[in-house]
């Protein structure tokens, strides 16, 4: 953060004069962006918008740049040390530039035991990069996650927050070296792979899925497996009755009255 | 114990995702019933059933719905209240929210609107943890499609009943699953925990009164406004009823989730997922995430529910059973989820920031072979600072694996002196969280 200023009161943005059309990349549609976000939540609490915005800012520089968190103090009227505190307690927010493709290996007890340790460990050596660098090329920064919630999957990689199930060595090496030969593979569940940029949009909350992206990626057989069986062997809940009448109480007030 | 679909049912229908499938399967017919009962109607319906709370905890939420303080007929309204959907799902080897999220979006939103209704709220949040993206476009898409057939927004089905629901994505920290340090996230500071009294119920989001509710917790509750409190306590027993979601991970033949009722035990899962992987033994394994301390075969037969898990010494938490065979060294099992507390501590309080740290750099010496006998009973002494001290259950739970697994494994602790390193050779590929 290299600038002095204190940043004032809930700021009017229009009359911000840290942006300067030209030296910022946090135009006017940004910003129109960024009060969108605000309106989110209600009069008054416009600093909620602080994580959503710091997404919005990962979407168009890549990381948290210092002019980023700038650009998040003017917006909601802290200082850059308030943002600052912010920014550093939290994984997803990347101080330096990510790749295109950020590879998340879950390094946690379950997937490492069942091959995430040598997962990451073969990416790594291939890449050449260590946790949470990026490749010369600037094509994947990889990092060792904690659990992803998918330890039915388990071992498992995300790249951009999809899910690839089910990693060997064999299978996570083949899926960097196609994404290094600019190809995108396939998520096993969740929608075709974009840009890193592009899904901190979404994270943003500008999500507008289109169709495919909406209705891709069925479950996967550990997430149906119960429901399966449960069909097969003709397992079932016990059925009700919908009209089951929800029982009466009095009205609290009524209990109010003087005797 | 047969399998009991009900928060799954709908999974294995084509585009199970969209209003349209949700509607022809019964889809917002609980919505329309509850609208026709008064808000406190329905707390009292699902106060009655014993929702205990998905999350881990298992706080009943119709006890939480209660404490929302109600103005009196005839009284100005006081401050704003809110749902908060703790959607957060993170703990160690807990994976039933986000496939639920995917394949059934609706009916958590159709829980939030009756949840809203009941506690006169007219915003809800769901607090989504960050890296779970489809999740999140499928809840987009689910709250537009909802807003677009007069489920949210204003005047629901012509009750006069507003709300509005707005997703919320995290930024990667596991403390932000404690339901106050999620609230100061969602107001977009660090996450950490807040001293309670006072509780959310009085002075959440906003220092307003405010409700935070596990995923599955309200994603129940339109079940039990259909079916009633006799057909929901049917199930499981009395002191906590409901079906749950028990997820198998690990070395299991099918690993994945299956729904039963609460109080089914690991030997009848293990017999529907095909039993421990071909040729191998339990042994050991978590009832309810990484926080909850470990169990080993003696306990196959413990009723998986709150209070029984309690009983033999454990906690139920999120059903998350986290299978683990003979080839599996305890030692470097909970050497990483010890560097998993270091990474996720948020730094508050002394017991769990120091604490944690301790226990790793004592781990990094017992797969390194440099350990002695006096690191177990430091090991004890850690966590005894811990537990109890710490200022929010992540540092209880840090202390659950350790203690634990001293508890059923010393001999393989001492091994890792005597025979001056890991027996298992773990010491292979070591990656810590930083």
């Amino acid at each position: 953060m290299s600038s002095n200023e204190t940043a004032g009161g809930p700021s009017d943005v229009t009359s911000a004069a840290d942006f300067n059309e030209g030296a910022t990349p946090f135009d006017a549609v940004t910003r129109a962006e960024a009060r969108e976000i605000i309106a989110r939540y209600p009069d008054g609490r416009a600093r909620s918008a602080l994580l959503p915005m710091l997404h919005l800012v990962q979407s168009i520089e890549g990381y948290v740049s210092p002019r980023g968190v700038e650009f998040c103090a003017t917006m909601l009227g802290l200082t850059r040390a308030e943002v600052g505190a912010v920014v550093t307690f939290y994984t997803m927010y990347k101080r330096k530039p990510a790749g295109e493709f950020l590879v998340s290996v879950c390094t946690n007890t379950l997937c490492a035991l069942l091959g995430g340790d040598e997962i990451y460990a073969a990416l790594s050596e291939r890449l050449g990069v260590a946790h949470n660098e990026t490749t010369d090329d600037g094509s994947i920064t990889l990092e060792h996650a904690e659990c992803l919630a998918a330890c039915d999957y388990a071992p498992v990689v995300m790249v951009n927050y999809e899910f690839f199930d089910q990693q060997t060595v064999a299978s996570a090496a083949e899926l960097v070296d196609e994404l290094r030969a600019g190809r995108r593979p396939e998520p096993t569940r969740g929608a075709p792979l974009c840009t890193f940029r592009s899904v901190e949009r979404q994270l943003a909350g500008f999500v507008r899925p289109d169709d495919d992206a909406l209705h891709s990626g069925p479950a996967g057989e550990p997430t149906l497996v119960g429901v399966r069986l449960a069909a097969e062997l003709g397992q079932a809940a016990p059925g009700y009755d919908p009209a089951t009448p929800i029982p009466s109480v009095p009205p609290k007030n009524s209990a109010r009255k003087k005797s | 114990m047969p399998l009991t679909p009900v928060l799954t049912k709908r999974w294995l229908s084509p585009r199970s995702w969209t209003l349209e499938t949700y509607e022809r399967l019964e889809g917002y017919q609980a919505l329309r019933k509850a609208l026709t009962a008064t808000p406190d109607e329905v707390i009292a319906l699902v106060d009655s059933a014993t929702v205990r709370g998905r999350g881990g905890a298992g706080y009943a939420a119709g006890m939480k719905w209660k404490f929302i303080p109600q103005a009196k007929e005839g009284e100005p309204a006081g401050k704003p209240h809110y749902l908060v959907v703790n959607a957060d799902e993170g703990e160690p080897g807990t994976c039933r929210d986000t496939p639920l999220m995917m394949a059934d979006p609706h009916s958590l939103i159709e829980g939030i609107v009756i949840t809203c209704y009941a506690v006169r709220a007219d915003r809800a949040y769901i607090y989504l943890r960050g890296e779970l993206v489809h999740a999140l476009r499928r809840l987009t898409a689910a709250v537009e499609e909802a807003y677009a057939a007069g489920y949210l927004g204003k005047s629901i089905l012509g009750s006069g009943f507003d709300l509005d629901v707005v997703i919320h994505s995290g930024a990667g920290a596991y403390i932000c699953g404690e339901e106050t340090a999620l609230l100061d996230s969602l107001e977009g500071y660090r996450g950490q925990p807040r001293l309670k009294p006072p509780f959310p119920a009085t002075e959440g989001l906003y220092a307003c009164p405010t409700v935070v509710n596990n995923v599955g917790s309200i994603a129940s509750v339109p079940y039990i406004v259909l079916g009633g409190v006799d057909w929901w306590t049917s199930m499981g027993p009395s002191t906590s009823p409901g079906t749950s979601i028990y997820s198998l991970s690990g070395r299991v033949t099918r690993p994945g989730q299956y729904e039963a009722p609460m109080g089914t035990t690991l030997r009848e899962l293990l017999e529907l997922a095909g039993g421990v992987r071909e040729g191998h033994q339990l042994k050991f394994w978590t009832p309810g995430g990484s926080s909850t301390p470990l169990f080993t075969p003696e306990h196959l037969d413990v009723p998986l529910d709150f209070d029984a898990v309690a009983k033999a010494g454990s906690m139920n938490g999120t059903s998350a059973l986290m299978i683990f065979d003979e080839t599996d060294c305890v030692v470097r099992a909970v050497q990483k989820w010890s560097q998993f507390y270091l990474h996720e501590s948020c730094g508050k309080c002394t017991p769990c920031r120091e604490g944690t740290y301790w226990y790793v750099q004592i781990y990094d010496r017992l797969e390194r072979g440099q350990a002695s006998a006096a690191d177990i009973e430091t090991l004890l002494d850690v966590s005894k600072s811990i537990l109890g001290r710490a200022f929010c259950a992540l540092g209880d739970g840090a202390t659950s694996p350790v203690t634990s697994s001293i508890q059923y494994f010393r001999d393989e602790y001492v091994a890792h002196y005597e025979s001056g390193g890991c027996p298992f050779g773990g010491a292979r590929t070591l990656v810590g969280a930083h």
